[in-house]
């Protein structure tokens, strides 16, 4: 039968989601269910006086309220889980609840547990609690200041780490003809995928067995992470997390919030629920993002690159979260020369906690901020030494015949054809053609302008050797088993743990391809413990490069045990035997076969199977990759800037991306699609913003601009395919691709808009009174 | 304290329930709770997302803005009752073809608004439809797709005849409750 990986198969988790049948953490229901609401800090910073909780748990349907004073020494702090080496990191304890002081607005301070959902929510209005205010610091600058609100003893300064990296040496660059500096705001961020978090715990006190739902990208993890926090026996915790409605990192990190739920439910005996509204998980769901960047370029006039530099400070919010000291340290300062040439570069981060919600992965993570500045500097560069920016990066870009390449860093990038995808952009865009008609415009009045980026992303986390080396507290291969029944269905258990990427299609797809079966015949089973034996999730656009890969393995070794009982069915060597379309066949004897079907069959009726081979069909692999894989491609927008009101237009937006071999190009082009909006908006719209007390005042979707469907032209994208050469799939990875890419693109491409008012720099996002601003700002100049 | 509770006569999906309900009771907790359609779900708290559309009387609403007993009396539709796997709405059917959906979550909401939308403009333009979804918000998939599935639902439609209907009461009711 026809291959098909490679095709545009219709996804296997429609049916379930487009007819209302999908199953998210908040749709289960069970008998006795309580429900959850728990009390936020209103203040960035105060001191926790009393708590009086007698009226609330008078009130009606009321059935228990926890404090942090309750929960003391009944439950394990929140741990933080990636700690980067020889930074000097600090992990002040995080704990569930505030036990006498709060630290950002958000913080829990008591958490209600009721019949009802609304019950819950009014007897939170009961609780008295009396704070005394401190002074509170949002800004991670201001928070490094003397004098400044401290937010942990063990933090002096409030500095939580300090983590340098890089080869550089001013003797390096004394041959510069020009240093562009520049210091770029990232700002912050929040994920808000549209399935708000939420958990369910049910215990059964007979057999000690917790069963948590649980809105997961990492389910083992935190089975892991929450066995030692709840005093729950690993083997004894099943956290499910089948249907998850978005993550972009959000749903990684082990929260609070589920750890109490867990806690409310063993204490209680029941069942209980917990669901956060949307002002909650822009309170207390981690955020992405912001960083101050100073940045310094060294290049020659002939627009040679030399080295790159980074101060950055980063705002890890009110304590370390999860994963989130890996992001403005190895996600990014290993990463920031990009895909160019540049021999030399440097990055100096400090971690920094404030009294804002933590930070944490958002879609990218740590190589978004690396991207952004490379790409800013990059076209600040050309327009210093008067090129081109296209020909400033085609000149640095690493070239096809370098690979594998070392990056300074130590990083080595496995494939690439930078050029080529580069060269497609620019077709695509008819660039040349655009720069002409560009003049003409401006001639007319139009500020029209184009922005390209040509960007390298370290996907395919990651080896398990340099995630020890770098601090990640885990391991980061991935398993999967393959088992065909005795009807010749398969059944797939993976470790990874898709929460919308497609990956019961394209996961279905590797093992169909491999097996020459229909792809149908192929169930994916994934996001539940209980079934599967370990796994560390779906995040840094790992699932297919690691995830798919094991699947890919452990499919091999199917075939392979097949291949020796068809041998023997065959009476003929294994040697003699090859698997094709379906059959095993004697070599030079095609006639001379059995199909995978009855090889199967007789594998689980094992009455004469040849000798030292076990009854039954399955497969298992645990893959460690060897390397981390690089996808890479080039990013064009054209732009048009109102000159009344500053308002920007995106005109095209090109997209061609190379993530090694495409499984399913329909799937793959909805990831990108999703990325660049995802980019964009952080170009143009999204931002958090605190006042100077710590209040959080873009706390709904009414502040918080969420990109819409109008605001965008229809996308052209296409793929270059340049496979990996260390994953037996040649794979590489395309979930965060369009949200690396497209935020510098766009920004890059107003900034060409500008440049006849020599606008530098606009703070993103790019919002109409911030263009217009830089516009009259330049002209009064 | 026992809240005044209200009874409510509502028709989902074609089948009609009866419950005593808190006068403050948002229809989408209504169809979640008490009806244990959960297929519609709730994605903010401020009605901008539209994650919890259905159809009310035939048109798109936002059932977290509106109460369980402004219901009475009313014909909901919801993702449940708009078409099942044997008989798929056209624009069901779209967001399959044209992978209009990634984690799903906002899903029947934004399939609901869109049958509101063809409902009323059965040849929307690619402008129109992207205005038609200014209601909704999708984190995963950049809304392209989005488009691409309404617009070949569109399409489907209009060869249809009949169908073109989005009636307000659902076939049959299939999912949950008694009535």
């Amino acid at each position: 039968m026809a291959t098909v990986f490679g095709k545009a198969v219709k996804r296997r988790e429609d049916p379930r989601l487009i007819t209302g049948h999908g199953q998210y953490t908040d749709d289960v229901r069970l008998p006795g269910l309580l429900y959850a609401a728990i009390l936020r800090s209103p203040h960035a910073h105060a001191r926790i006086r009393k708590i009086d909780t007698s009226q609330a748990l008078r009130h009606p349907g009321v059935v228990a309220v926890f404090t942090g004073q309750d929960i003391q020494g009944k439950m394990g702090t929140i741990p933080t889980a990636w700690l980067p080496p020889d930074s000097g990191i600090v992990t002040p304890p995080h704990h569930a609840l505030a036990v006498d002081r709060v630290r950002y607005v958000g913080d829990g301070v008591a958490m209600v547990i009721a019949e009802d959902r609304y019950t819950a929510r009014d007897a939170l209005d009961l609780i008295q609690v009396e704070y005394e205010v401190l002074p509170a610091v949002v800004d991670q600058e201001a928070a490094m200041q003397e004098g400044a609100p401290q937010l942990h003893d063990e933090a002096p300064g409030n500095v939580a780490f300090h983590w340098k990296v890089g080869n550089f040496d001013p003797s390096a660059v004394q041959d510069a003809d020009v240093v562009i500096r520049q210091r770029f705001r990232q700002q912050r961020l929040v994920p808000n995928p549209m399935e708000p978090r939420s958990a369910v715990a049910d215990y059964n006190p007979a057999t000690g067995e917790m069963t948590m739902w649980l809105t997961s990208q990492n389910p083992h993890i935190h089975r892991f992470l929450l066995s030692g926090i709840l005093g729950i026996p690993e083997h004894k915790l099943r956290i499910i997390a089948t249907d998850v409605g978005g993550g972009f990192g959000s749903k990684i990190p082990c929260y609070p919030d589920e750890a109490l739920v867990g806690f409310a439910a063993k204490t209680l005996g029941r069942p209980v629920k917990w669901t956060e509204d949307r002002r909650e998980h822009f309170m207390a769901t981690t955020h992405g993002r912001d960083h101050y960047d100073d940045v310094e370029l060294y290049g020659k006039k002939d627009g040679t690159i030399l080295a790159i530099r980074v101060r950055a400070t980063a705002n890890m919010g009110a304590y370390l979260s999860t994963a989130a000291p890996g992001v403005p340290t190895i996600l990014f300062g290993l990463i920031i020369s990009g895909p160019y040439q540049i021999p030399y570069a440097e990055a100096d981060v400090y971690g920094v906690f404030t009294n804002t919600t933590p930070t944490d992965a958002y879609r990218g993570a740590g190589r978004p901020e690396a991207t952004y500045l490379l790409e800013r500097m990059v076209d600040l560069f050309a327009r210093e030494i008067g090129m081109d920016p296209v020909e400033v990066r085609r000149k640095n870009l690493v070239r096809a015949e370098q690979f594998p390449y070392n990056n300074p860093m130590g990083l080595t990038y496995d494939s690439g054809d930078y050029h080529g995808a580069l060269h497609k952009a620019l077709e695509m865009a008819g660039y040349a053609e655009f720069r002409r008609q560009q003049e003409e415009a401006r001639r007319a009045g139009r500020l029209v302008g184009v922005g390209v980026t040509t960007y390298v992303e370290i996907c395919g986390l990651g080896p398990s050797q340099v995630a020890g080396a770098v601090g990640f507290q885990g391991g980061l291969w991935e398993s999967a088993q393959v088992r065909i029944h005795p009807t010749g269905k398969v059944t797939v258990f993976t470790g990874s743990s898709p929460h919308g990427q497609g990956e019961e299609t394209t996961f279905a797809q590797i093992v169909a391809d491999r097996l020459h079966i229909p792809v149908e015949d192929v169930e994916i089973v994934h996001g539940d413990t209980a079934r599967i034996s370990m796994g560390w999730g779906t995040y840094g656009s790992r699932s297919t490069p690691v995830g798919g890969s094991a699947i890919a393995l452990a499919t091999e070794r199917v075939i392979e045990k097949a291949k020796k009982i068809a041998a023997h069915m065959l009476e003929v060597g294994e040697a003699d035997v090859e698997f094709e379309e379906g059959q095993f066949r004697v070599k030079g004897a095609p006639s001379r076969q059995v199909s995978l079907g009855d090889v199967t069959l007789q594998a689980y009726l094992a009455w004469n199977l040849p000798p030292g081979v076990e009854p039954a069909l399955e497969g298992q692999a645990f893959y460690d990759p060897s390397n981390f894989t690089y996808s890479f491609g080039t990013h064009i927008c054209q732009v048009e800037v109102d000159r009344d009101t500053g308002e920007v237009k995106i005109l095209r937006y090109i997209a061609v991306d190379d993530c090694g071999r495409v499984i399913n190009p329909m799937i793959a082009e909805g990831q990108v699609h999703g990325g660049i909006v995802q980019g964009i908006g952080q170009a143009l719209w999204e931002g958090a913003h605190y006042d100077e007390q710590g209040q959080l005042v873009t706390g709904t979707f009414m502040d918080y601009a969420m990109p819409r469907a109008h605001f965008f032209p229809t996308f052209e994208t296409a793929f270059q395919e340049t496979p990996s050469p260390h994953n037996p799939l040649g794979v590489k990875g395309i979930g965060e691709t369009g949200t690396i890419a497209s935020t510098p693109t766009v920004v890059n491409a107003v900034l060409d808009a500008l440049s006849p008012y020599g606008v530098r720099d606009i703070e993103m996002p790019l919002t109409p009174e911030r263009v217009w601003r830089a516009m009259k700002g330049a002209q009064e100049a | 304290m026992e809240a005044t509770r209200m009874t409510v006569t509502v028709r989902v999906n074609g089948r009609e329930y009866t419950r005593a309900v808190e006068p403050r009771l948002l229809l989408v907790h209504f169809l979640r709770d008490e009806l244990g359609l959960t297929g519609t779900h709730i994605g903010c708290d401020t009605s901008q997302c539209g994650a919890c559309t259905v159809l009310l009387n035939g048109e798109a609403v936002k059932s977290c803005t509106v109460l369980a007993v402004q219901a009475d009396g009313a014909e909901v539709t919801t993702i449940e009752g708009l078409g099942d796997l044997s008989h798929l709405h056209p624009v069901q059917e779209g967001f399959w073809e044209k992978h209009g959906l990634q984690c799903g979550f906002c899903t029947p909401g934004v399939i609901m608004t869109a049958a509101g939308m063809l409902a009323q403009n059965p040849n929307p333009t690619e402008e129109e439809i992207r205005e038609g979804l200014e209601g909704v918000i999708c984190r995963c998939t950049g809304y392209q797709n989005i488009v691409r599935a309404v617009q070949y639902a569109a399409e489907k439609m209009k060869g249809a005849g009949a169908e073109t209907e989005v009636a307000a009461a659902g076939a049959d009711a299939s999912a949950g409750g008694d009535a």
